[in-house]
């Protein structure tokens, strides 16, 4: 079963902590992404810019109103997301699992919810 | 004649069955509906064929008929090949069933809500309206708790297995949470039937998974707390304190009963929380032993510490070394600062201390959190009684 893990951090650390510490948590990702790519599990995955960088797009009339800024104002926000492809639920939470632990100067969840499957 | 059996068959089978018929459908609704309907023939059939030898056995070979049938024309229609598995093991045989089912319906990625429920549905056999009536909530809120849960089952991929022996204890850990929350409900409602409703269950689960010290342990607490279930309350409907519970009204076999499961639980040498808690209750049925009480809630606090232990704790330390140790301990808790029991026994002991304005102070609190007028009336006495003398 494929599901996206959906990977909400708290993005205010980023301004106080060094540089090294961003990079070290920047290997590890690379590091945890061949892991799963070896265990044959990623699908797909990105990492995004600052949720200060967010557009919210929506109609008001039937016209487009954009505004700036993330849709929803709380203290953790959308940072990445992965595809992966496992067995159940368990599997992957416990990918999400390792995830969070990535995440040593920072607090982070992952939401783990599962692709629809289009019959045809 | 044949409206007993079926109904016996219901009560005692109707969830191994169900348990068989899931793992064949692998879907909770398919398996669901088929049986109901191989119980609506056994009504049309039985009286007219006689009751058959094995009703379990017939109902099962009814049922995956139907799902069979079913299957034929799904697979028709989308063109896809049924995964039915054809089996003709009898559901005796199958006790594994029924585990994979009570522990993907009590599944750590499902609310604790979404457990209850599908626990009670699917063992239980109780009917959405019946579970509705019982957590007080409207019979479409429940109804769409149990179809949302039974679509994560389905959609999420929640395994349909029994756990690890590596993982058992903390899975076993979170099914008998689902049965002692449905205890408590029952018990705090004063709803008898739904306290033995849980008491089933776990009696159910010993049967399924022997000589697991906990199970043993959980369904020991329940059996000896539901046994003065006659006792807790007046004529009135006003809840009765322990100490005051006139104890002939307790049922003493039950007691008997909870009593040689504690013994035979802690035997096995495996202390967990829900046997500590038994052995406590144990201890409560047979009279004060309050040094015991104490050292087994010392006991408990190694697996629980919660507010709610501490304070438990304290007034069994109050009453075995003294008023002012049990205090000592007592005004060391935070966070209970809106539950009653913390303040009523907070006054007692301040009063037993003789420090008077204070354990007035604590009264008032107290009765500020009482929700019935027997609590009211009664901490009013005791707080009339504190006086500098």
């Amino acid at each position: 079963m494929k599901y996206m893990l959906m990977i909400y951090e708290d993005q205010a650390p980023y301004a106080t902590v060094s540089q090294a510490e961003q990079g070290a948590l920047f290997q590890r990702y690379m590091d945890f992404t061949s892991d799963i790519q070896k265990e044959g599990k990623m699908v797909a995955g990105e990492a995004l810019q600052p949720s200060f960088t967010a557009t919210t797009v929506k109609l008001k009339n039937g016209a487009r109103v954009s505004t700036d800024g993330p849709y929803a104002e709380s203290k953790e926000q959308l940072g990445g997301y992965y595809i992966v492809d496992v067995k159940d639920i368990e599997e992957a939470t416990a990918i999400a699992e390792r995830i969070c632990r990535l995440h040593t100067w920072n607090h982070s969840y992952i939401e783990v919810r599962p692709v629809m499957v289009f019959e045809s | 004649m044949v409206a007993a059996a079926i109904e016996t068959v219901y009560r005692d089978e109707r969830s191994r069955i169900l348990a068989t018929l899931i793992r064949w459908a692998r879907n909770l609704d398919d398996a669901e509906e088929v049986l109901q309907d191989a119980f609506a023939t056994a009504t049309t059939r039985w009286p007219a064929e006689g009751i058959p030898d094995k009703p379990a056995a017939w109902l099962l070979l009814t049922a995956k008929n139907r799902l069979i049938d079913r299957r034929r024309v799904e697979s028709r229609r989308r063109k896809l090949l049924s995964q039915l598995i054809v089996d003709t093991q009898s559901p005796e045989e199958l006790p594994d069933d029924i585990l994979r089912l009570i522990f993907t319906c009590c599944h750590p990625v499902m609310s604790p809500e979404a457990q209850i429920a599908l626990t009670l549905r699917t063992i239980g056999g109780l009917s959405t309206p019946e579970i509705a009536s019982a957590f007080l909530v409207p019979e479409s809120t429940m109804a769409q708790r149990i179809v949302r849960a039974k679509a994560k089952i389905q959609d999420a991929g929640v395994p349909y297995r029994i756990p690890n022996p590596d993982e058992l204890p903390d899975r076993l850990f979170s099914v008998l949470r689902v049965i002692y929350l449905i205890y408590n409900e029952g018990y705090s409602r004063l709803r008898h039937e739904l306290s033995s409703e849980a008491i089933s269950l776990a009696c159910q689960l010993n049967g399924w998974l022997p000589g697991q010290a906990e199970i043993e342990g959980l369904l020991a607490l329940m059996i000896l707390t539901h046994a003065r279930r006659d006792a807790r309350t007046d004529p009135n409907g006003n809840l009765i304190t322990l100490d005051e519970q006139d104890r002939s009204l307790w049922h003493a076999p039950e007691i008997k009963h909870g009593i040689l499961l504690v013994e035979q639980a802690l035997s096995r040498k495996s202390l967990g929380p829900y046997q500590l808690q038994a052995a406590i209750a144990a201890v409560h049925s047979e009279g004060e032993d309050w040094p015991q009480v104490a050292r087994l809630y010392e006991e408990l606090l190694r697996f629980d510490n919660g507010e709610v232990v501490r304070l438990n704790h304290a007034i069994a330390v109050a009453y075995a070394c003294g008023w002012q140790h049990g205090l000592t301990l007592l005004e060391s808790i935070a966070g209970l600062n809106d539950y009653l029991p913390f303040h009523a026994a907070r006054a007692q002991m301040l009063r037993r201390v003789g420090r008077i304005a204070e354990a007035r102070a604590a009264f008032d609190r107290a009765i500020r959190l009482t929700t019935n007028r027997a609590e009211r009336e009664y901490l009013s006495r005791v707080q009339a009684a504190t006086t500098t003398e």
